[in-house]
């Protein structure tokens, strides 16, 4: 008679279960942070009007109605049209797209320039260091709304230069930030193992420092996402973003301020459409830091 | 103190120094070039007129012949001649750097009008209703906006009530009346974010210190949490606050470029503005150069004042 040993039970410690109890771990701990879960929805819902855009809005955000110019909110126009006679409503879903695109492009561009220029110069040290650190301080020197003006300039109009000109403002923060936290990881003991070990520089800052500091760039990256939206936006009302007839919140502001007399509601829509945005994304930021960092539980 | 002074000076010389090289880059690197701004349009097909004034501007020199002989004519304060209105680009900055000047005080004095107490009392009942008001608010004025608020300031105290001039500036010679009217709306708007930043140190560092043993003892000699607060606490949570008032201060100096394009300020941040638009390249670089050495000031100032207040970090 043949023995069957029983399978063993699936035990909690096994790697998937591990896993996704640690997912849920993180979201329980950061959906405690205060609006955490307004922020949540908030986000979730900004994302799926961004891609469901064409779906949600009423209108096509570019038909120009020449019958209802500036007309104020009613039907069949719920919030209102511009002064091409285009649904503000409309308009105001599809400014989700380049807002979210906006806020996630620069941030993302500034989290990869930095994150590179704080390995290098915080792996390296010595004069790469001193020359890398000098350059982000002055570069940080700049107010931030200025220098991405001064940037967008050299680039010209449009929203990709305009992520390229946030990213630059933002990738001194990165920088900095990276550059403490490898200087505090790499003389640590399994960092020290690894090169007697012989890997080389490289592999050493991929493998064993970035995945160390790789939590600060996430809460501040977090953090950036919702100025990153309001600095686009900035360079949008000033003209040097999204240019027409691509529907962005800070465009419509822009109209919205050249006809406050004439048509004071046209800026509800789209501002409040970015401080919602903005406001989630930052409780959200807030619930992100709480499940990531202990000190912030505290 | 002295050498701590010196120390801390010396090292924004190379800071200093990168930002008149990142300055004069990024302002070569804008399309056309300052001898068609002054020529105007139509000029380029008049090929000798546009060379001669290359050759009068230097833009004929190589590049870095033209950034030492920049930065030697800006050490002696001479930024050249705005392509805009034809005035020394010295002259423009020193008209318009006390608009901007007013407008980053006032805004701060209005987000300290807010903060410090509304941080004290979220401070001292952590987890009260008043707290989770106070934290909801600044949560909230961290989201709005600038340019989305001042816009609804105006449609409500200026279009809607008819309080307060919806924008323009009068100088303070001409009437502090007219000029507080004209600055307040532009104050409050910058103040929002200001007071949300600063109502959540004041909390945070009033909170940390209030668990410090020196506060357990005066709790225990029997003093009301008033006192314990006010005498005890608050000095020491305000070193933290005083840092980030001088760091903010710097900033808005250029963060003040959209509300006063809004409020119609002449201020440097819309001059920069403004200058970006009209390719007037050396008022310009005058107006950036001069705002990040107001920011890297400011940020000296700061580091000084708090090593007075702090002395541990004169020994660090």
């Amino acid at each position: 008679m043949t023995v069957v040993e029983a399978a063993p039970p699936l035990e909690l410690t096994s790697p998937l279960v591990r896993r996704r109890s640690g997912w849920r771990a993180l979201l329980r701990e950061g959906l405690r942070a205060r609006g955490a879960a307004f922020g949540l929805t908030v986000t979730l819902a900004v994302v799926a009007l961004a891609l469901g855009a064409d779906l949600f809005s009423p209108h096509n955000p570019n038909v120009q109605d020449y019958n209802s110019i500036l007309a104020p909110p009613g039907a069949p126009y719920w919030l209102g049209t511009d002064e091409l006679g285009r649904d503000l409503l409309s308009r105001t879903i599809h400014g989700s797209r380049v807002a979210l695109q906006a806020g996630l492009v620069s941030v993302g561009l500034a989290v990869v320039a930095g994150t590179l220029i704080g390995l290098l110069a915080g792996y390296v040290g010595g004069f790469v260091d001193a020359l890398l650190m000098r350059v982000t301080d002055a570069l940080w020197s700049f107010p931030g709304l200025v220098l991405a003006l001064a940037v967008g300039a050299v680039l010209g109009p449009g929203l990709f230069n305009a992520m390229l000109a946030v990213g630059l403002v933002f990738t001194p923060i990165f920088a900095r930030l990276v550059r403490a936290q490898v200087l505090s990881v790499r003389e640590r003991e399994f960092v020290l193992a690894a090169r007697m070990l012989g890997a080389n520089g490289p592999r050493i800052m991929a493998r064993h420092i970035l995945p160390n500091v790789a939590t600060p760039i996430i809460i501040q990256a977090s953090v950036l996402v919702a100025f990153a939206i309001i600095v686009e936006a900035s360079l949008s009302f000033l003209g040097l973003g999204v240019q027409p007839p691509t529907p962005s919140w800070g465009s419509m502001l822009r109209t919205a301020y050249q006809y406050l007399q004439a048509a004071p509601w046209l800026s509800f829509a789209p501002g409040a459409a970015m401080f919602v945005t903005v406001l989630g994304l930052n409780f959200l930021g807030d619930g992100l830091q709480q499940a990531l960092d202990p000190r912030a539980r505290e | 103190m002295l050498r701590y002074l010196l120390g801390r000076t010396l090292q924004v010389v190379p800071t200093l120094l990168l930002v008149t090289v990142i300055t004069f880059i990024l302002v070569k690197l804008l399309p056309g070039d300052a001898a068609l701004a002054f020529l105007g349009e139509t000029s380029p097909q008049d090929q000798v007129r546009y060379e001669a004034m290359r050759r009068e501007l230097g833009l004929d020199q190589p590049l870095p012949v033209q950034y030492f002989k920049w930065l030697g004519k800006v050490a002696g304060g001479d930024f050249g001649i705005s392509a805009r209105t034809r005035e020394p680009v010295l002259e423009g900055i020193k008209a318009r750097l006390p608009v901007t000047a007013q407008l980053a005080l006032m805004t701060m004095a209005v987000a300290l009008a807010i903060a410090l107490p509304v941080g004290i009392i979220s401070a001292a009942r952590p987890r009260s209703w008043l707290d989770n008001v106070g934290s909801t608010a600044a949560i909230a004025g961290l989201a709005v906006p600038d340019f989305w608020l001042g816009i609804v300031l105006i449609t409500l105290f200026s279009l809607g009530l008819g309080l307060l001039p919806p924008s323009g500036f009068k100088p303070l010679g001409e009437g502090i009346g007219q000029n507080l009217q004209l600055m307040i709306l532009p104050a409050l708007t910058l103040g929002a974010s200001q007071a949300a930043v600063l109502m959540r140190q004041v909390r945070a560092a009033l909170l940390e210190v209030l668990r410090h043993d020196y506060v357990t003892t005066a709790r225990a000699k029997g003093l009301r949490e008033g006192v314990v607060v006010r005498r005890h606490a608050l000095k020491n949570a305000l070193i933290p606050v005083v840092t980030l008032i001088g760091l903010q201060t710097g900033r808005l100096f250029g963060g003040a470029v959209i509300v006063e394009t809004i409020f119609a300020l002449p201020g440097i941040g819309r001059v920069a503005a403004d200058s970006i638009f009209f390719r007037d390249y050396a008022m310009l670089q005058g107006a950036i150069l001069v705002l990040a050495v107001a920011v890297l000031l400011m940020n000296l100032v700061t580091d000084i004042l708090y090593s007075y207040l702090d002395p541990r970090i004169r020994y660090r």
